[in-house]
């Protein structure tokens, strides 16, 4: 049964250690509980990125949350780089797992399947493959003709978080054709999502919604986090806040910076940046 | 006709789309001038090529989620595409991750994106990296995001067919493995292109002059596509062609 809950009670379900997958810049992101997680403090957090990072996993890292990341690339896009993320590989203080993205996509796919691994073309000759003690290249058991081919294993994230336009009281969540939201939840064991508003009426009464909206058979809670994406984008809602981007990309260059960014939005001082 | 920077190298990849093998090019992400160069080469071609833009809404003809492209692509559904690299070496193998040994790296950058997938199946995928530097085109990446050949036997329909810089235009060969100058842009030299180029790479004995953009190329960069691409890429539309307020 789908519960309709607070972003702090959102976070809280999520524990230290916990593998939870994120969306790319350019989707749904859930800003309001990656702040959530920040101010309860997480730990260890394993994190999936589906499958570029961005603002959310760049902040998750700098407060000290993040174990590990996998990714095919972590990037602030016209902002420039991720300063935490660069940070934190060149100091080792994060364990970096490289990826690309059709490999993340394939890997995700495997799980909404339940099968234990698929192939994918390409990546033969690759230092992203020979770095991958998962990964693995055999011929082709079928002998249908192209050769040698890699194996991806599944990848199945504890905890999807998303957020989007518009839930419903029953817990579906509407995603438009950000599809890579359905790949995710599917793959995860449990979705937890935030939505600018939640209304009445039964997403999936009518096939112009229900053809967009992820259904409550994948999601735990749901909670209402009104301009949650921001300063990220949200599709017809309201657009990217390059100007708080920016600024973020600029103080978060230092850690001390990046502390100042947290206290200035609310959240809390990193007790790193007093070190 | 003066012209800035920016749009002679949008109007030298667009040549490169001018080609009857190239129906569709897609185009990924932080890709302002290779995007720019897309809907002028569809401009120049009264519509004919296919211009997929990734990033954000605009031209953007997706809708089954992230990994359509690449499952479009795997398909061969896609003619071209664009890569650059932190690092770039004289057989085309390309380096998006960091410098210095992995995974340690000196410093680190964003990660391989679709790299190691898109370089083996699009069959003309364009390098493009403005910077001409020994710190960008080295003797050997220090980590291959994608390699610019494979053994045979390696499915590879797709790989590098060319090579822009802010320098030069070179083409790349597979059967040799190297590059081959084709052009220098005006104001540079073939010296200045050896001096700034960390690998070896073939020198035609006659090395021509790249083009300049036409006057009609000037003339819908700065009356359409300018805003077109500005859609996609505010700042830059901002910065290039003075588009205020397109986010």
């Amino acid at each position: 049964m789908t519960t309709i809950e607070t972003v702090a009670g959102l976070a809280d379900r999520i524990p230290d250690g916990a593998f939870i997958g994120l969306p790319p810049e350019y989707s749904y992101v859930p800003m309001d509980l990656v702040r959530a997680l920040i101010r309860r403090n997480a730990r260890d957090l394993d994190v999936i990125c589906v499958p570029i990072g961005g603002m959310a996993v760049d902040m998750l890292i700098g407060a000290g949350c993040v174990r590990s990341v996998e990714a095919a690339a972590v990037s602030l896009g016209e902002s420039g780089p991720a300063p935490r993320f660069t940070a934190a590989v060149q100091e080792r203080r994060i364990s970096m797992t490289d990826s690309t993205c059709p490999a993340v996509h394939t890997a995700l796919q495997a799980s909404e399947k339940g099968v234990p691994f698929m192939p994918l073309s390409g990546l033969i000759g690759s230092d992203v493959l020979n770095h991958r003690d998962d990964w693995k290249v055999v011929d082709d058991p079928l002998g249908l003709g192209n050769g040698p081919i890699a194996l991806v294993p599944a990848i199945q994230p504890e905890f999807a978080l998303i957020h989007s336009p518009l839930g419903d009281r029953f817990g579906n969540v509407w995603i438009g054709k950000r599809r890579e939201l359905m790949t995710l939840a599917h793959a995860a064991k449990e979705t937890l999502v935030t939505v600018e508003r939640i209304t009445d009426d039964d997403l999936l009464a009518s096939e112009a919604t229900a053809a967009g909206t992820l259904p409550n058979l994948y999601i735990s809670a749901v909670a209402e986090a009104q301009s949650g994406a921001k300063p990220l984008g949200l599709a017809d809602c309201y657009g990217r806040d390059d100007a708080a981007i920016s600024t973020y990309a600029q103080m978060a260059k230092t850690l001390q910076g990046f502390s100042e960014y947290l206290s200035a939005e609310g959240i809390r001082p990193i007790a790193e940046a007093a070190e | 006709m003066n012209y800035r920077k920016e749009e002679f190298l949008i109007a030298t990849v667009a040549g490169l789309l001018d080609d009857p093998g190239v129906k569709h090019v897609a185009v990924g992400a932080a890709s302002p001038i290779p995007g720019a160069a897309a809907l002028l080469t569809q401009a120049r071609t009264n519509g004919r090529l296919r211009v997929s833009i990734i990033h954000g809404d605009a031209n953007n003809p997706f809708t089954d989620g992230g990994r359509e492209l690449f499952d479009a692509a795997g398909q061969g559904r896609i003619d071209a595409f664009f890569l650059g690299g932190v690092q770039i070496d004289g057989g085309a193998n390309i380096n998006l991750v960091g410098t210095g040994p992995y995974p340690e790296t000196e410093r680190r950058f964003s990660g391989s994106f679709g790299s190691a997938h898109m370089y083996f199946v699009i069959p003309k995928v364009i390098l493009f990296r403005p910077e001409h530097s020994r710190r960008v085109f080295v003797e050997a990446v220090d980590f291959i995001s994608a390699p610019g050949t494979s053994d045979p036997g390696v499915y590879r329909p797709g790989g590098p067919k060319a090579l822009v810089t802010e320098l030069c235009l070179m083409s790349f060969h597979a059967d040799r493995g190297r590059f081959r100058l084709e052009s220098v842009h005006p104001g540079h030299t073939l010296e200045e292109v050896l001096d700034n180029t960390g690998f070896d790479f073939d020198i035609p004995d006659q090395v021509p002059l790249s083009p300049e953009p036409t006057e009609s190329d000037l003339n819908l960069l700065r009356t359409g596509i300018g805003a077109e691409i500005a859609k996609t890429y505010p700042a830059f539309g901002a910065r290039v062609f003075a588009i205020e307020g397109a986010a």
